[in-house]
């Protein structure tokens, strides 16, 4: 077990740090389950981080000049290099330290922040490169499930038979064609420490991931759950029901994979039906019983594979 | 004083960034760009250089994480070539956007198609717009010079822009030349640590690369490109002080038995040397040709450059890149644009020689002279020519 | 529009547009984009601060001296997450009176 991990203790409702690293007035949608996510987030690391954002719809919310809402030292360089550029920012920090133009004791969390397409599609080898070097930073993924800042395009995290403007349901089609990349596994691939999955509708667990993958040395990977109303075609004031949903139907289910080793942290064992989850959302009007169908087959045995990984 | 020593040229850069005390390098292997990064990477390996090599996974990480250090304070260093430089192209716009100055040696080469190792200068000609200050090396000696040069100007709080040093792959990186390196105190007193005045760090948290929205897009870039100009002063300032210091000179536009001449040729890099030995030639047989080339090409040199023409018939411009369909090569048309208001000008005649590795002779140079001189007369009906491109 | 909007002359812009006051976006009224308000019945309020901790706005950062939760008005958009999370249904969002 990881020495660091063990001695903490976690947050809990009574103890939430009362920082915002993350201030209002930023630009989000209303109901914006990502901003949340990345509220939570920025909670449980506190402000002694240097975050690396990538361009997506967070970074545009946070930055339109003259306006930021960082409290914290942040920059954003481009879409596909969040992990890269944080490589920079650690390895930086640690010849400063040796070099005394740096406090050798204040620690440093280094962070990059990224949606899903910035994580799974463009980003995915500045993202490999970084966990296969071994830089000690936390990489945040933010999956809001699509392209939403550009308008709701397919990303290869969006699910099965989703409706995006680039995966239109039609007489060929029925939406996204593809089944979601699993990015969590990608990452445990690396062999890197730490890898969770979180929901901002379990703040704490979410929190508690957070700050575990800052604590651990070397790279950590979480993947956040993050309900976009716009894009989806959801009310803004689900988004944490939804969140909720997606962990009790198993389509998201959460979990923790410390040096390899496999632990679920929600288990579910008496699931909703996906259909309760496709249904209250408008990506997923279109489908068939017969798809949804398919869907829950597909979930069902990848939860069956998940518990499995766990079991090792 | 340090003292003379045959050195491969690649090696004496990556000295050269080892006596500049680099913190942070980020490279991705690259023919002919290989030898600086790996003799680098031996260098931290047993700790004569006390730096953080990053072995990126691609050249676009390597400028990223290069940013990302630059940013939180630490002296950065990387090179690339060719693809690598125009894997680099999305990001190398956005360094002086956000003032980083990270240094950068192009080891220049050909770009794709058909894949070619051998030097030309398309890779770098192609990324005339990025807003990097951008400098060129003729030997090994001027590869040293300016690297350390580099960090200074680049680093200086009146200017904060990346800087490129461009050296010729093969012909440059790969020869053995007889190179002073300076002493590590003489470095030292040249060049002072890198303080910038805003970093990345939790006790003074800052928000750097924003959005432009509209209201301040246009006036963020009028912005840099001021202060981009503003740097030749600082830029001319460095190169006095080392001159006093090493005793070479160096300056925006180097010219070369140009006094009397009513022809000069204008060739960027290592060929200027072969060029320098046509010129020679050509004026033992009493030819009064002269030789141009630019040490300064970003920001561009302008009133330098014209004072330098002035009194030339005609300037012949050889550039080692296409610009396809264009009316000429990257340097002719910049040339011929920076004159086109000038009270004194010469005739401009473009040749397009050495792409790919073809090599460029003391011949061809004199064919060149001699095109040159043809166009005293009349005016050249082409755009550019080529030189050297076998026709049957 | 003037400087707190990002107007200035060019001479004006801060070197790299750095921003150089962190989090000052709390300067910036979002409260105007709401529709529905929520109102807080105390009577079922337990005070448990889950519409604090569900808040993408961070719109209930203040607590009175008897421990309700305040919503900040200034920034509340009205989606209406904290109504659809507070475990005692002490939350109705009501509409906007304009």
């Amino acid at each position: 077990m990881i020495p660091e991990l063990t001695k903490f203790k976690g947050f809990s409702v009574k103890n939430l740090p009362k920082e915002e690293p993350l201030a209002p007035g930023h630009r989000a949608c209303q109901g914006c389950g990502e901003v949340l996510a990345l509220r939570m987030a920025m909670k449980a690391l506190g402000t002694d981080v240097i975050v690396c954002n990538a361009t997506g719809c967070m970074e545009i919310v946070t930055s339109p000049f003259p306006h930021t809402s960082w409290r914290v030292p942040w920059i954003h360089i481009a879409f596909e290099n969040a992990a890269a550029v944080a490589s920079g920012v650690e390895a930086a920090l640690k010849v400063l330290k040796r070099h005394g133009r740096f406090p050798k004791n204040r620690h440093v969390d280094v962070v990059a922040v990224a949606g899903d397409g910035g994580t799974a599609d463009i980003g995915l080898q500045a993202l490999s490169g970084a966990l296969e070097r071994g830089h000690d930073f936390v990489y945040i993924c933010l999956d809001n499930e699509a392209y939403m800042n550009t308008g709701v395009q397919r990303s290869s995290c969006t699910p099965f038979g989703a409706m995006t403007t680039t995966s239109p349901p039609g007489s060929r089609s029925i939406g996204q064609m593809t089944w979601k990349k699993n990015v969590p596994q990608i990452a445990v691939a690396h062999g890197i420490p730490y890898v969770a999955t979180a929901s901002p509708a379990f703040f704490l667990d979410l929190m508690n991931k957070v700050k575990k993958a800052a604590l651990v040395k070397g790279p950590a990977y979480v993947h956040i759950y993050a309900p976009c109303p716009t894009g989806w075609g959801t009310k803004g004031e689900d988004s944490i029901k939804l969140a909720r949903l997606a962990v009790d139907t198993k389509i998201f289910p959460l979990y923790e994979v410390i040096e390899g080793k496999y632990y679920i942290t929600r288990k579910i064992t008496k699931p909703k039906p996906v259909e309760e989850y496709l249904k209250a959302q408008r990506r997923f009007r279109h489908l068939t019983p017969e798809i949804i169908e398919e869907i829950q087959r597909r979930v069902d045995a990848e939860y069956e594979r998940l518990l499995k990984l766990a079991e090792l | 004083m340090g003292k003379k020593v045959a050195k491969e040229v690649s090696i004496a850069i990556a000295d050269a960034v080892k006596l500049a005390r680099a913190e942070v390098i980020a490279a991705y292997p690259i023919t002919p760009q290989t030898h600086i990064v790996e003799h680098l990477s031996e260098l931290v390996a047993n700790g004569e250089l006390d730096a953080e090599y990053i072995t990126v996974e691609s050249e676009h990480s390597a400028i990223s994480a290069s940013l990302g250090a630059v940013a939180t304070g630490a002296r950065t260093f990387t090179s690339t070539s060719s693809q690598g430089l125009a894997l680099m192209h999305e990001i190398l716009f956005i360094a002086p956007a956000l003032r980083l100055p990270v240094v950068m040696v192009v080891a220049n080469r050909a770009l794709s198609a058909p894949i070619s190792i051998w030097n030309d200068h398309s890779d770098i000609m192609a990324q005339r717009d990025i807003g990097w200050i951008q400098l060129w090396a003729e030997n090994g000696q001027e590869a040293v010079d300016l690297v350390i040069q580099a960090f200074r100007i680049a680093e200086d709080r009146n200017v904060m822009f990346p800087t490129i040093v461009n050296i010729d792959g093969f012909t440059l990186s790969h020869v053995i030349e007889p190179v002073i390196l300076p002493e590590q105190e003489e470095v030292d007193a040249f060049l002072p640590p890198f303080r910038p005045k805003y970093k990345l760090d939790p006790r003074k948290p800052l928000t750097m690369g924003p959005v432009g929205v509209p209201e301040i897009y246009f006036e963020a870039k009028k912005a840099q490109d001021e202060a981009f100009k503003n740097s030749r002063k600082v830029i001319l300032r460095v190169w006095k002080d080392w001159a006093n210091r090493f005793g070479r000179e160096y300056h925006p536009v180097e010219t070369y038995r140009l006094e009397d001449a009513e022809i000069a040729l204008l060739i960027n890099g290592s060929l200027a040397e072969t060029a320098m030995t046509a010129v020679d030639k050509m004026r033992e047989q009493g030819k009064k040709v002269g030789l141009i080339r630019f040490r300064l090409w970003r920001p561009f040199p302008i009133q330098e450059f014209r004072k330098a023409v002035a009194g030339l018939k005609v300037l012949g411009v050889i550039d080692r890149a296409l610009t396809p369909g264009g009316v000429g090569g990257p340097l002719g048309t910049e040339v011929r644009a920076a004159l086109y208001n000038a009270a004194r000008r010469p005739r401009v005649v473009n040749f397009i020689a050495g792409l790919g590795g073809r090599d460029i002779t003391v011949e061809d140079f004199e064919e060149m002279a001699d095109r040159a001189a043809f166009y005293m007369k009349k005016r050249p009906k082409e755009a550019y020519e080529t030189i050297g491109v076998r026709e049957s | 529009m003037g400087k707190d909007q990002g107007m200035m002359p060019w001479k004006e812009v801060p070197f790299g547009l750095y921003i150089l006051e962190p989090g000052n976006s709390a300067e910036f009224k979002t409260g105007n984009w709401r529709s529905l308000r929520p109102v807080l019945d105390r009577e079922k309020c337990v005070k448990c601060g889950t519409c604090y901790i569900m808040c993408p706005d961070m719109c209930y950062d203040q607590q009175d001296e008897e421990g309700y939760y305040l919503v900040n008005l200034f920034y509340c958009k009205g989606c209406g997450i904290c109504a659809a999370v507070c475990p005692k249904n002490a939350i109705e969002m009501v509409i906007e009176e304009v």
